[in-house]
């Protein structure tokens, strides 16, 4: 397979422009007779849909939830990055497009990348337009803060509920085009799998979750905007249904899927604290900001933390990266405080944890300040912990929170599969092997209002022959699939839970495949999910009935696809024999413990081919043209 | 820990629903409340039984998804916190815990604890947005925002949508959940422009929907989780009439 990146010519800051002007039109009579699916309300579904209906499409969009405004991209708090350079720090396209593709250890392509950086200032243009209440200065214009991995102030925030009010904005213009009769929203639909007519997108079977009802759509395009799937190691700051079968449906049918490893772990979440756990929280990279990480010197110190003096704390990381303190990029950031944990030097009474401390914030602004600035995040604390921060340090924890890896996508944002795109976290475009905080906010926004609606065209263009028909074999044999694999699932009537699976699955993959991986552990990784496999579709229980509301059928069709996933995920880490970014291998690394990274072999992208349950590896070469791979230092 | 569910359990629409009893035990502090519930289901399947309905999603307090009546209270025993948040730590060995979803004519029980919250988007529908297109954005700094104005917009924005508001007041009345998102775009300069409509189409909708109206006795603000104030209902009367005066 040829993966044609289809990135346009020209220097870095022309390629979208002269895009634009090469991509193919149609015009608004003709948009009309064309029907697009979109698949996801969140950022980027959301973002999409709706402007692709401003636009004159015909579109449907559907998400599990019962309302578009649950997406998780409601969950983010801390921010949204633009090159504004409101803060007349020196910020500019240029460097944040260097930053992201430094933070992604070079191994993400430079146009998409600089795109994403030159859209980001319109983007905030955008919602503040749409009504979204950024933090402000005094004087009335729109406040930063920083984010890890950078050294200008370029994010926007609205208090700690950033994702909650993009998203927020994003659900209103969408409902706004249903008021309209432009998009026909689906809540509570779940998509079951892609439906190819002559190897081209062209429409999906979805399940109502509240009757069961299996459905038939047909569109001229189908666009996947699922989120991310870092739900395969259970424990995660991801929502409890949050998945990744749209996109698995997709792989099997022919999308590669690209670095599906790449697994941002998130430095400062809540530490597990029960085997019961079902998720864990995060807290904002921006408390790093103010907070200051460290652990006591002493192994398995009992004092209390406001007992350990401080000549006997250790700030590890202002100890070992000097010039970016505590503002080190997630991935070193998870890192070290895995390295400290895994030495002995953990906190709390599971002793998974390390500290992150705001006395010396409160002695220097006044709790005032804190509290203004962080003071929901501190609500949220006391709420899950019972502890009050103001006070003594936070608990804090590493967990699964991002998958830079996804769908293979074009500079078009097209997967290998005609007609099919994907948009936001669900594909690999932009981040590398890391994503920089406050870079995914703007990635699912600028991918769903200002790429894509300017991208589709240019296939949509070719496409006008004759619409789509749910009535074609191919939609029949899809459904029969769907129907045959749900009943399969249904009739197994063993004795373990799709929790307990779920549990088996999360343990072996942050285990062997989160933040630091090896040879050893991922083949055998790979055994224990093939047996978990095994054993799931031998003896999980899954009661009720396929015609009705079925929260555990559910649950167990996510699973069945994760665990698949997860077999990927290993494969992926195993053939990657190099460190870099997130992907941290444990037998390439420096002598001072950091990533290794091999350019002259691995400086590609990894496109893995799904053909008959084995995966084919296809590699897409990452070309610098503009800028040198250098050796990712935060020192 | 062991407690003593009482869930009401209702097999559809249609169904007359009743409540019924779970002994669990096994139980620890540090449990979340929903994770209890997800206990309880495990035993449920294994002992081959259907699993009780319930939702949620984020399990952090901000998308929503999650509700239920607790003991007689929206969301549980605490002033301003979400289902997902609370934990078992707030209840005592050995307690009987009832166990609801919520009621009002306007949210229908579609199964067990879940019910239809759809109205709220209908009521979004009819006009809280501001209607530009994307790509048609001035620069963001050339309206200047006053600090004071963006932190009350954002008081009101902060809602989620959960329907606590709904389900506490003994009229169902939705006037808070109405009120909070009319009052975070009309006291934003973008917003302006169609403040009057929005006011009326929003608060029409609001009515058809068969929402109660308010009689101002407080218990919303107590159960939001956002603590989204109830003088924003108040504010919003006042733009009512405004907004009856200008005749757009
Ligand atoms: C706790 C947390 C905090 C974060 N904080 C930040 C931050 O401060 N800054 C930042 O830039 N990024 C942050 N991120 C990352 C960022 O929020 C996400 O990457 C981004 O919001 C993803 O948007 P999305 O539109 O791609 O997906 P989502 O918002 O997850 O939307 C996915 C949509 O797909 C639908 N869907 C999923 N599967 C199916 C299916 N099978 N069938 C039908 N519909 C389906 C869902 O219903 C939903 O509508 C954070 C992430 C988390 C988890
Ligand atoms: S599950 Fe999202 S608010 Fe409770």
């Amino acid at each position: 397979m040829l993966l044609d990146s289809k990135i346009p010519e020209g220097r870095l800051e022309d390629k979208w422009r002269n895009y634009q002007l090469k991509a193919q039109l149609i015009n608004p009579a003709n948009k009309k007779k064309l029907r697009v699916i979109v698949v996801g309300a969140g950022l980027a579904g959301a973002g999409a849909a709706a402007t692709l209906a401003e636009l004159g499409y015909r579109v449907d969009c559907f998400c599990y939830q019962d309302s578009a405004r649950r997406a998780h991209s409601v969950a983010a708090q801390g921010g949204v990055n633009a090159a504004k350079n409101y803060q007349h720090d020196g910020d500019s396209v240029y460097r944040m497009f260097y930053d992201t593709l430094k933070g992604g250890d070079f191994r993400s392509r430079e146009a998409n990348t600089y795109r994403l950086a030159e859209l980001s200032a319109p983007l905030i243009d955008h919602f503040v337009q749409q009504g979204v209440p950024f933090a402000r200065e005094y004087g009335g214009t729109l406040e930063n803060r920083s984010f890890g991995g950078v050294q200008v102030q370029r994010t926007f925030y609205a208090r700690g509920q950033t994702g909650q009010q993009l998203l927020l904005a994003a659900y209103s213009q969408l409902y706004k085009m249903i008021a309209a009769g432009k998009v026909t929203m689906h809540t509570r639909s779940e998509m079951m799998d892609l439906v190819l007519v002559d190897g081209k997108a062209k429409g999906i079977i979805v399940r109502d979750l509240v009757s069961g009802e299996l459905k038939r759509f047909a569109a001229d395009a189908v666009v996947l905007a699922t989120g991310g799937y870092s739900r395969v190691f259970r424990l995660s700051t991801l929502a409890i249904g949050c998945n990744g079968s749209a996109i698995w449906k997709a792989h099997k049918k022919g999308a590669c899927f690209a670095a599906p490893s790449f697994t941002q772990i998130h430095p400062t979440a809540l530490p597990q604290s029960s085997e019961a756990q079902s998720k864990l929280t995060l807290m904002s990279e921006s408390l790093r900001n103010d907070g200051r990480i460290w652990v006591p010197k002493t192994k398995g110190d009992q004092r209390t933390p406001g007992e350990i003096p401080e000549e006997e704390r250790d700030y590890y990381l202002e100890r070992r990266y000097p010039s970016f303190g505590n503002l080190a990029p997630r991935d070193i950031a998870s890192r070290a405080a895995k390295e400290r944990i895994d030495a002995g030097y953990g906190v709390g009474r599971l002793k998974n944890a390390v500290y992150l401390d705001f006395k010396d914030a409160i002695a220097r602004f006044g709790l005032e300040v804190i509290k203004d600035r962080y003071g929901n995040l501190f609500n949220m604390y006391q709420k899950i912990t019972g502890i009050n921060a103001y006070k003594t340090p936070m608990l804090i924890s590493p967990a699964a929170h991002f998958s830079m890896g996804g769908l293979w996508v074009d500079y078009e944002l097209m997967t290998t599969i005609p007609g099919l795109y994907a948009v936001g976290e669900c594909n690999f475009s932009d981040h590398g092997a890391n994503r920089l905080g406050a870079n995914s906010l703007l990635q699912a926004s600028v991918d769903g209002y200002f790429i894509l609606p300017n991208t589709i065209n240019n296939y949509l263009a070719g496409a006008m022959q004759g619409s789509p028909d749910t009535n074609h074999p191919a939609f029949e044999e899809a459904e029969r699939e769907v129907r045959n694999h749900v009943d399969r699932v249904l009739g197994i009537q063993g004795s373990k839970t799709v929790d307990h699976f779920h549990r088996e699955l999360g343990r072996v993959m942050w285990q062997e495949c989160a933040m630091s991986r090896n040879k050893k552990g991922l083949e055998k990784a790979i055994d224990q999910i093939e047996k978990i496999r095994e054993e799931f579709w031998r003896d999980v229980s899954v009661t009720g009935g396929d015609k009705e509301m079925n929260t555990e059928l559910e649950k167990a069709l996510r699973l069945a696809d994760f665990i698949e996933l997860g077999i990927l995920m290993c494969t992926d880490a195993l053939q990657r024999e190099e460190s870099c970014g997130a992907h941290f291998r444990e037998e390439y690394q420096t002598d001072d413990g950091e990533a290794f990274r091999k350019d002259e072999e691995y400086s590609y992208v990894s496109a893995w081919e799904y053909q008959k349950g084995d995966f084919v590896l296809h590699k897409e070469q990452l070309k610098f043209e503009f800028v040198q791979p250098t050796v990712r230092s935060y020192k | 820990m062991q407690v003593t569910f009482k869930i009401w359990r209702q097999n559809g629409p249609k169904d007359k629903g009743k409540f019924e009893s779970y002994p669990v035990d096994d139980l620890t502090d540090d449990m979340s409340f929903l994770e209890a519930l997800d206990h309880l289901n495990e035993r449920l399947v294994v002992a081959g039984k259907q699993v009780i309905a319930f939702e949620y999603d984020c399990r952090e307090g901000i998308c929503g998804q999650c509700g239920i009546f607790i003991n007689g209270r929206a969301h549980g025993p605490h002033d301003h916190m979400t289902t997902c948040q609370l934990h078992m730590r707030s209840f005592k060995d050995g307690d009987t815990i009832v166990v609801e979803p919520w009621r009002a004519a306007s949210f229908p029980i579609i199964k067990d604890l879940v019910v239809d919250r759809s109205a709220f988007d209908r009521i979004i529908e009819k006009g809280a947005y501001i209607s530009s297109q994307t790509g048609t954005a001035p620069e963001a700094n050339a309206i200047l925002i006053p600090k004071s104005v963006a932190d009350k917009a954002m008081d009101a924005a902060a809602c989620i949508g959960c329907g606590a508001c709904v389900a506490t007041c003994k009229n169902s009345s939705a006037a808070l959940f109405t009120a909070a998102k009319i009052n975070h775009l009309n006291r934003l300069p973008q917003g302006k422009a169609e403040q009057h409509t929005r006011v009326k189409e929003m608060t029409w909708q609001m009515n058809l929907e068969g929402f109660g109206s308010c009689t101002f006795t407080g218990a919303c603000e107590v159960e939001c989780p956002e603590g989204i104030s109830i003088s924003n209902i108040a504010e919003l009367n006042a733009r009512l009439l405004k907004s009856k005066i200008s005749g757009s």
